[in-house]
C-alpha cells in the first residue's frame, strides 16, 4: 500500500499530539548507540569481506594541468601490488550535494595540487600505501593557476538582491556601521574518514560507503561508472560523522567501485587523515562587507551584505553567505550580493551548515558595533529589527520564534540589560566580558519515502535508505513509528542505509528530520487506517499504546498472523513557495582573554532555539551542543592555511587544524522551545542539526570586545589577533 | 610505510649490536616515529624496540639531584612525588604536551628527540631542507605560523616542539649518553642543534649513541612555572612558551633561570637574562629590557611575525606572576 501526501497546507491538526504512547518528543537514548559505543556497529570499511584487496588514492603534485603518464612499473613489482589503476572513470572530485551525476572526470586532469589521480591495489594496506608513495606520474603543467582567492578574478553568484538606495540610506542614517569582516576556510574533519568497499559479481554491485545521501549517491556513483542504477546496491548503515564532507559520492567510493570492476575482487580505499583534510570539500574562506544603516532608534533603514567567496574553476556551488541576512532583519534600502572567485585550491562545498555558520558570525558582529553607536542593549537592537515579514520577497514567516528566543535566552543567562562598555571586569590577568548573537538557519524540506510495516508479531519495522550520521535519526523514527502505533520504543526497529528500501532525500541541510519524519509519519497512518478497521473504528478514534488497541485487544490478536504494511511518500507542497521558513536561536557567551597574551577561554555559554516540534529532547540537545561546540572552534581556533604558492593545505591533521577539544568547551546551556511550526513539514517539525552554529562564532568575539575592547574583524580570534587589535590600556 | 624489520633488545649491549646496521633506528614509546614512518618522513629498515633494556627508574642521586630513566614514561615522571615537590616546572611542562594517551607511552628519551611539526617536514611532496637536504625549505615564504624566530638559517626556520625539554633547559639538566666506546654527559642546554647548514641534525647524538637517563641537579629555591601559549587551551603545539624558575631574595631578584619553547629550533635559553635580571628590584622596565635583549636577533618570516611581541608580552607576564609586580 502506498500513500502520497503533498503538503499544499498547513498540518494544523496533527495527530501526532493525540497519540497515547507518550515518547515522542523525550529524552530517548539512541538505539545506535550501544552497538556504537561497544564497537559492534560496523562503519562502511569494517565489513569483513573474505579477499578483499586495499587501494590508495595517489594525489597530484602540480596545480594544474594533466597526468601524461603513469608508469604502473614503477610499483607493480614491490610486494603485494596487485595492479595500478588509471581509468578515466575514476573522479577528480567529490560530487556536490544532491547533484545527481558524476563529479569531473576523469582523475587524471588536474585542477588542485593533491587532487587524488590515480590508485594502487595491493594485498595489505601497508604494501599499497608503500606502493602508492613510489608511484612515479608525468605531468603536463599548466602554469597559469591562481590559488590566491584575493588575486582571481571573480564573477557575481546570482541576482543579489537590490531594493532603494543603499548608499543614500548609509549617507542619510543617524547610525551606521560600514566593516570588512573576514572567515577562513573549514575542513568538516569527521572522525570517521571517507572509505568504501566495493563488491563486483560480474553484474551487481554491492558497494559499502560513508556517505550521507544515498539516493542522490547511487546516481552519482550510476553517472560515474556509466552503470545502470538498477546494478548497484549502496548501503551506509552507520556513518561517523558527515558535516557536508559525505553529501556527494566521493573519490574513493568511484575508487573502490572502478578497481572492483577491473579487478573482479572486492576492494576496500581509505582515505587516510591527511586526505580527508585535502581532498575532501573545503568551506570556502569569505570576505564579507556588512553595511547597516540605522535612525535614531537603531531601526535598521539600510542592510546591506556582500559577499566574497570561491571555488575551483566550473564548480557550482558557491558558500551561501547571505542565507539568512535575506529575511533576518528589517531595511528598506538592501543590497546583497555575492561573488565566486576562481581559483586552483582543494574544491569548495557543504561543510557544516553552508551559508549562516560564517555569513551570520559576520553579521552579528557588525549589529554589535551598530548597537554600541546606537547606545542601546544589543538584545533590543535585534527585537527592534525583526520584520513582519520577508524584507524583500514579502512573504509571509512560518512559525517564528527569534523574539521569543532572545528574551527567554537573555532571561536564562543572566544578561545585564542596557547599553554596554567593554573593560569592566577584570579578575587577574584576565579580562572578563559577554556578548550576544542571534541565531537563524534557513529551514529545507524535501521528498521522501519510508516503509513502515506492523508485524504480526507486535513490532514495527521502518525501513528507508535515509542515513543515521550521528544525528538521532534511528531514534526520531523509532519515536515516530512507536508513538503513532502505540509500541514502545524496543517493539520498533529502524532499519536505515540501504538504498533497496524506499528513498528518501539523505541527511544535510538539517532537512532529514523533517522530510524523513514525515514519510514515516504518512506511512503510520496508512497502517493506522487498516488497524482501525480491523478494530472496527474510525482512526481518528483509534488509540494504540504498548501494544494494546484501547479496548484492551492486543495488536497482535488483531493482526491475526498478518503485517500490515504501507509506503508513506511525503512531498513539500504550493507551502514552501509561500512562505519563508527557518529555525532560530539566540547564543550568550561569557569569555575570558588575557591581557598579555590575547588568549581567548570561553568561561560558559547558552543557546536558545526554537524550530518547531522538539522529536527527542536528548538528540536535539546533542544536535545543538554539537552546533554550540563547532561555534566554538569557528571563533578561536579553526582554519585552513593554504600555501600561497602552489595552493595546497599545510595544516592537514587534527594536531595542526584545531578543532575545539574538551577543554575549550565549557559548560553549555541549550534551551529548546518546543513548539509547532504547521507550515514546515507534516509533523510540525523544522530542522535544528545545523542551527547551533549559525552565529555564536559571533557572541564569543562580541564577547572579546566586551572582555578587552579588542573588536576583532577576522575569524578566528587567535591570540595574535586579539593581541593586534586589543586597545594601549588594555 | 616502507617495510622493516623488527628486534627486540633484552639489554643496552643488545641493543647496540641490534642497532649497529644500515638505517636502523631505535623505538621507544613510537609516538612520533610511527606517525612519521606512515607518512614516509622516516623510512628506517630495522626497528630496535629498546622497551625491555631497563632505563625506567627515577631515583635520587647521590648529590640530591633526580636521575630520570630514558624510558620512563612522561606520565610516571609528571606524577613522581620529587617532580611535583621539588621540579613542579617539570611536571607542569609534561602536563603541557600532548594528552594523556600519548603521555602514558611517550619517554623521557624519545621526548628529547622528537622531530619538528613543521609542515613541509611532514608532507613528503613539498621540500624540506630537514628531511631531503638540498631540496630547498618550504616553510620560508609558506606556511610558516608555527615556525622559529630565533636562531633560523637560510636553510630551516622549524621549531623543536616539545615542552619537557624547555623545562629541562630551565632546570639546567644533563643528558647522559651511552655507547660502546664509553659515556658522556652534554647538558640540555647543548643537546639540541640550531639548524645552520645541517638542519636534518637535530641533536648532537652520534651514531651508535643512546641516551640512558636525563640528570636534575639538586633542587633549588625559587617560583617555578611553565607558561605555554596556544589558541586551543590542549593538545596544540606552543605558540611560545616559558619556563622559569625565579627567586626572589627581599625587594631583589636572587634566580631568574627562563628557557623558551616554540621560538627557535632548540628549546632556548639566553644566559644573558639571568645575568640582566638577577639582583635588581622587578619592574616594567626591567622586563622590557629582559624582552629587549631576549628579541634583539628575532627575525618573523611574515605569518609568524606575531610571535616576537607575543614572546615580549608573554615574559612580561611570566615575570610579573613570579616577582609578584602589578602592571
Amino acid at each position: 500500500m502506498n500513500i502520497h501526501v503533498k503538503q499544499d497546507e498547513a498540518a494544523k491538526e496533527c495527530r501526532l499530539d493525540d497519540m497515547k504512547q507518550g515518547i515522542l518528543g523525550r529524552d530517548v537514548s539512541r538505539p545506535d548507540g550501544l552497538p556504537k559505543v561497544t564497537g559492534t556497529a560496523p562503519y562502511a570499511a569494517e565489513y569483513k569481506i573474505d579477499g578483499c584487496l586495499e587501494g590508495v588514492i595517489v594525489t597530484s603534485t602540480i596545480v594544474k594541468g594533466e597526468v601524461t603518464n603513469i608508469d604502473a612499473s614503477s610499483v607493480l613489482d614491490m610486494p603485494g601490488v596487485e595492479a595500478v589503476i588509471d581509468d578515466p572513470r575514476l573522479t577528480a572530485r567529490a560530487a556536490q550535494g544532491t547533484a545527481g551525476e558524476a563529479p569531473a572526470q576523469p582523475a587524471r586532469k588536474v585542477g588542485y595540487f593533491g587532487q587524488p589521480v590515480a590508485v594502487v591495489v595491493a594485498r595489505t594496506f601497508e604494501e599499497a600505501r608503500d606502493a602508492a608513495k613510489h608511484l612515479k606520474i608525468e605531468y603536463r603543467v599548466e602554469d597559469d593557476a591562481i590559488v590566491d582567492p584575493e588575486e582571481a578574478d571573480a564573477e557575481a553568484q546570482g541576482d543579489g538582491t537590490k531594493m532603494g538606495d543603499l548608499a543614500e540610506a548609509m549617507n542619510s542614517a543617524r547610525h551606521s556601521v560600514d566593516v570588512v569582516i573576514t572567515t577562513e576556510g573549514h575542513n568538516s574533519a569527521p572522525m570517521e574518514p571517507h572509505a568504501a568497499i566495493a563488491e563486483w559479481d560480474g553484474d551487481k554491485l554491492t558497494v559499502h560507503a560513508s556517505l550521507q545521501m544515498l539516493n542522490y549517491n547511487i546516481s552519482e556513483l550510476a553517472d560515474s561508472l556509466d552503470l545502470d542504477e538498477e546494478k548497484i546496491r549502496l548501503i551506509a548503515r552507520y556513518v561517523g560523522g558527515g558535516f557536508g564532507s559525505k553529501l556527494g559520492v566521493s573519490e574513493e567510493t568511484v575508487a573502490a567501485c572502478v578497481a572492483a570492476m577491473e579487478l573482479q575482487r572486492p576492494v576496500r580505499v581509505v582515505m587516510s587523515r591527511q586526505q580527508v583534510f585535502q581532498c575532501v570539500m573545503r568551506r570556502s574562506e569569505t570576505r564579507q562587507r556588512l553595511r547597516l544603516a540605522a535612525d535614531e532608534d537603531g531601526k535598521l533603514i539600510g542592510f546591506g551584505h556582500e559577499a566574497r567567496v570561491s571555488n575551483l574553476p566550473g564548480e557550482e556551488f558557491a558558500e551561501p553567505v547571505l542565507q539568512s541576512s535575506e529575511f533576518l532583519y528589517r531595511g528598506e534600502n538592501r543590497l546583497l550580493e555575492l561573488e565566486v572567485a576562481r581559483i586552483h585550491r582543494m574544491t569548495a562545498g557543504s561543510v557544516r551548515a553552508p551559508g549562516e555558520a560564517v555569513g551570520m558570525p559576520a553579521l552579528e558582529a557588525a549589529m554589535d558595533m551598530l548597537a554600541e553607536k546606537v547606545g542601546i542593549d544589543p538584545v533590543e537592537l535585534r527585537l527592534r529589527n525583526i520584520p513582519e515579514r520577508h524584507p524583500a520577497k514579502d512573504l509571509p514567516f512560518t512559525d517564528h520564534s527569534l523574539a521569543e528566543c532572545l528574551t527567554k535566552g537573555a532571561e536564562a543567562f543572566g544578561w545585564d540589560k542596557g547599553p554596554r562598555k567593554p573593560m569592566q571586569k577584570r579578575e587577574g590577568e584576565w579580562w572578563i566580558g559577554t556578548g550576544m548573537a542571534s541565531a537563524a538557519r534557513v529551514h529545507n524540506v524535501s521528498e521522501a519515502k519510508a516503509r513502515v510495516t506492523l508485524k504480526a508479531d507486535g513490532t514495527a519495522l521502518v525501513e528507508t535508505d535515509m542515513t543515521d550520521i550521528g544525528t538521532g535519526t534511528y531514534a526520531i523514527l523509532t519515536q515516530l513509528a512507536g508513538e503513532m502505533l502505540g509500541l514502545p520504543v524496543d517493539k520498533v526497529l529502524v532499519d536505515l542505509g540501504d538504498t533497496n528500501h524506499p528513498r528518501g532525500p539523505g541527511s544535510g541541510g538539517s532537512w532529514g528530520a523533517a522530510s524523513i519524519g514525515s514519510a514515516v509519519f504518512v506511512a503510520c497512518e496508512a497502517v493506522r487506517k487498516q488497524v482501525a478497521e480491523k478494530a472496527g473504528v474510525s482512526e481518528n478514534e483509534l488509540s494504540l499504546s504498548d501494544g494494546r488497541v484501547m479496548n484492551g485487544a492486543t495488536l497482535t490478536d488483531l493482526l491475526d498472523g498478518a503485517d500490515i504494511s504501507a509506503e508513506g511518500h511525503y512531498e513539500p507542497g504550493a507551502i514552501s513557495e509561500d512562505y519563508t521558513a527557518s529555525g532560530f536561536g539566540a547564543f550568550f557567551a561569557e569569555v575570558r582573554v588575557n591581557r598579555y597574551t590575547g588568549e581567548t577561554r570561553v568561561n560558559r555559554m547558552l543557546g536558545s532555539f526554537g524550530f518547531g516540534r522538539v522529536l527527542n529532547a536528548k538528540t536535539a540537545r546533542s544536535q545543538c551542543l554539537g552546533g554550540v561546540t563547532w561555534s566554538i572552534g569557528l571563533a578561536l581556533t579553526e582554519g585552513l592555511k593554504f600555501d600561497p604558492r602552489d595552493g595546497h593545505l599545510a595544516n592537514c591533521d587534527l594536531a595542526e587544524y584545531h578543532v575545539p577539544v574538551n577543554r575549550d568547551v565549557p559548560e553549555v546551556e541549550i534551551l529548546l522551545l518546543d513548539g509547532r511550526d504547521p507550515l514546515a513539514s507534516a509533523i510540525q517539525a523544522k530542522g535544528v542539526g545545523e542551527l547551533g552554529m549559525c552565529g555564536g562564532a559571533a557572541a564569543i568575539a562580541n564577547a572579546i570586545y566586551n572582555a578587552c575592547g579588542a573588536r576583532v574583524l577576522d575569524y578566528p580570534m587567535t591570540p595574535d589577533r586579539v593581541i593586534a587589535a586589543m586597545p594601549e590600556n588594555a | 610505510m616502507r617495510p622493516f624489520d623488527y628486534q627486540r633488545a633484552d639489554g643496552l649491549t643488545h641493543a647496540g649490536q641490534l642497532a649497529d646496521a644500515d638505517e636502523a633506528a631505535y623505538i621507544a614509546g613510537g609516538t612520533n616515529l610511527l606517525d612519521l614512518m606512515k607518512l614516509q618522513v622516516e623510512t628506517p629498515r630495522r626497528l630496535v624496540d629498546i622497551n625491555k633494556v631497563g632505563m625506567r627508574e627515577i631515583e635520587q642521586t647521590d648529590d640530591g639531584g633526580l636521575r630520570i630513566g630514558a624510558l620512563a614514561t612522561n606520565t610516571a615522571t609528571a606524577s613522581h612525588d620529587l617532580v611535583r615537590r621539588n621540579y613542579p616546572v617539570l611536571a607542569r611542562a609534561i602536563l603541557a604536551g600532548a594528552t594523556q594517551q600519548l603521555r602514558n607511552r611517550a619517554t623521557t628519551g624519545g621526548n628529547l628527540c622528537q622531530r619538528t611539526r613543521c609542515y613541509y617536514f611532514t608532507n613528503i611532496d613539498q621540500p624540506c631542507n630537514k628531511r631531503e637536504p638540498g631540496s630547498g625549505c618550504g616553510a620560508i615564504q609558506g606556511i610558516a605560523r608555527l615556525h622559529a624566530i630565533l636562531g633560523t638559517s637560510s636553510q630551516c626556520i622549524a621549531t623543536y616542539p616539545g615542552d619537557m625539554a624547555v623545562a629541562l633547559s630551565a632546570l639546567d639538566a644533563k643528558v647522559e649518553i651511552a655507547s660502546e666506546s664509553g659515556e658522556r654527559t652534554v647538558p640540555v642546554r647543548d643537546f639540541h642543534c640550531l639548524p645552520g647548514d645541517t638542519p636534518w641534525r637535530d641533536n648532537v647524538l652520534e651514531a651508535g649513541e643512546i641516551i640512558t637517563s636525563v640528570v636534575l641537579p639538586p633542587p633549588v629555591a625559587g617560583r617555578q612555572s611553565y607558561r605555554k601559549v596556544r589558541e586551543r587551551s590542549s593538545y596544540a603545539f606552543a605558540l611560545v612558551s616559558i619556563a622559569s624558575i625565579v627567586e626572589m631574595e627581599g625587594d631583589m631578584i636572587a634566580r631568574a633561570d627562563l628557557a623558551f619553547g616554540g621560538v627557535a629550533h632548540i628549546p632556548w635559553h639566553d644566559e644573558r637574562l639571568s645575568n640582566l635580571l638577577v639582583g635588581q628590584a622587578p619592574d616594567r622596565k626591567l622586563f622590557d629590557k629582559a624582552a629587549d635583549l631576549l628579541l634583539e636577533d628575532a627575525q618573523g618570516y611574515g605569518e609568524n611575525d606575531f610571535k616576537i611581541p607575543l614572546a615580549r608580552r608573554t615574559l612580561h607576564a611570566v615575570l610579573s606572576e613570579a616577582t609578584g609586580v602589578d602592571q
